[in-house]
């Protein structure tokens, strides 16, 4: 694994199973860490759901608004029905075309943008899900420097989606969730 | 296969478009301006950007198919249902006050949001006096949006969606089903003109009670929205009101000065004196 140099970004996909690894992994966040977080999950349109209950943290988070700027320390949740695009300049785009993998939030659209956006300052994680969105997005992570990280499939209640990404590239880290949470614990302290 | 655009490459191909065509997309958001080029190339089959900004030089037929593909919307019936609720009670009441309600629905896509405006006027007894101006750059989605055929895999949601908006109707009256899909009533579309408009470089045509541009902001960059909301500012009547999408905001703009706010969560506005 390369050296933990600490990240600019960090963004957490998910599916079907992945809501309490990703509430848990919400919660052991460094209450100062400064890196924002996106967290995409695939969810129903026109439905709202409290999440922030869902993942029963106490931090609040943001569904962003188009343009606004990513702000440091701040976690946000891609909106219903829009795929979720960081801009060249820092601020949140959204983009409201065709499906991509039978859905709007796509984890891979996320993942793409902030390849392209943070380069190796990107750390992605991929969670449980059965459908393999996410694991190009992931890939692409990688292929720019980044980090990837796919759920252990052993742990994930849905191995699909990790297993997607593992089988793409061998530069993706597999990890239990504890084992996340001491990564990012870890770079985050050495950065 | 390309994967990725970049900033270099994504300049050259505005430019092309700019100094061949006249389509200026200088001003859109650019990442989301370079998935649909790179989802395009997939689409057309394309692998390199060399053949890309060949083809575009020099094939004009290509070149439309490119415009009509990336600027694509798709779009949903009644989508968002509360803001449709908002319209129903506080919105179409103050309009029933005109003689002639004229509404925009500027960046249509291919006509879902001025289908269910229509119903919506409709069941408050006004469509007879309404006129619906829906306007798209894209001439593909105006030509589908004139047929008023929705396909009837959807219906299923619009259905929901349309109850969930204090819909008290049976959904299934307004259109009719054939085969794979439905035909929009034709007497709901009576009084609505698809043309095409771009909001980049056109200009005023005529005054509103009711702008709506739902999803099109997203889009653009922050001085692009500016000078659309000047725009849209310049077409409403006084008191008229102007809706945006859910997730678009008016706080960067210098123009938010002359609207209030009528619902901050949904995005409506209503112009100043």
């Amino acid at each position: 694994m390369k050296p933990a140099t600490g990240f600019d970004i960090i963004a957490i996909g998910g599916s079907a199973g992945s809501l309490p690894v990703m509430g848990r992994l919400v919660r052991e966040l460094p209450r100062d860490m400064k890196v924002p977080v996106i967290l995409v999950l695939h969810r129903l349109k026109n439905v709202h759901s409290e999440l922030n209950k869902l993942m029963s943290t106490d931090r609040p988070i943001i569904e962003p608004e188009d343009k606004e700027q990513v702000k440091p320390g701040c976690i946000y949740l891609a909106p219903q029905n829009y795929h979720l695009l960081v801009e060249p300049d820092g601020t949140f785009s959204l983009d409201y075309s065709e499906l991509v993998h039978y859905s709007r939030p796509a984890i891979d659209e996320t993942f793409f943008s902030i390849a392209a956006t943070y380069g190796k300052r990107a750390l992605g994680i991929l969670l449980s899900g059965a459908n393999s969105d996410g694991a190009a997005g992931l890939l692409r992570i990688v292929k720019n420097g980044g980090t990837g990280i796919a759920q252990d499939p052993e742990e994930a209640e849905f191995d699909i989606m990790p297993l997607a990404a593992i089988e793409l590239s061998n530069k993706i880290d597999v990890m239990r969730s504890d084992e996340m949470t001491t990564y990012i614990r870890t770079t985050y302290n050495n950065k | 296969m390309v994967e990725e655009i970049s900033n270099t490459e994504l300049q050259e191909l505005i430019y092309i478009i700019q100094h061949q065509y006249g389509y200026d997309f200088n001003d859109y958001a650019k990442a989301s301006l370079k998935r649909r080029f790179v989802r395009f190339m997939g689409h057309a089959s394309v692998d390199t950007l060399v053949e890309l900004k060949t083809r575009l030089q020099t094939e004009p037929a290509f070149f439309k198919r490119m415009v009509e593909y990336i600027t694509v919307n798709v779009t949903e019936m009644f989508r968002d249902p509360g803001f449709y609720k908002l319209l129903r009670e506080e919105v179409l009441p103050r309009l029933a006050t005109y003689p002639i309600i004229k509404i925009w629905h500027a960046g249509c896509a291919t006509g879902e949001e001025v289908y269910s405006m229509a119903i919506l006027l409709q069941e408050a007894g006004l469509l007879e006096r309404s006129r619906l101006y829906a306007t798209d750059m894209n001439a593909a989605n105006l030509e589908k949006a004139n047929t008023g055929i929705v396909p009837m895999k959807w219906m299923k949601d619009y259905t929901h969606n349309y109850i969930q908006s204090g819909g008290r109707h049976d959904f299934s009256d307004y259109y009719t089903a054939r085969y794979d899909n439905a035909i929009i009533h034709p007497s709901l579309r009576k009084n609505i003109i698809f043309f095409q408009h771009n909001l980049v470089t056109d200009q005023v045509f005529n005054e509103f009670q009711l702008i709506c541009c739902r999803n099109v902001f997203i889009y653009f960059n922050r001085p692009l929205q500016e000078k659309v909301v000047s725009l849209f500012y310049d077409s409403l009547a006084t008191r008229g009101y102007l809706a945006l999408g859910m997730k678009e905001s008016m706080l960067f703009s210098k123009e938010r000065k002359k609207f209030e706010v009528v619902n901050g969560p949904y995005k409506i506005f209503r112009r100043k004196l």
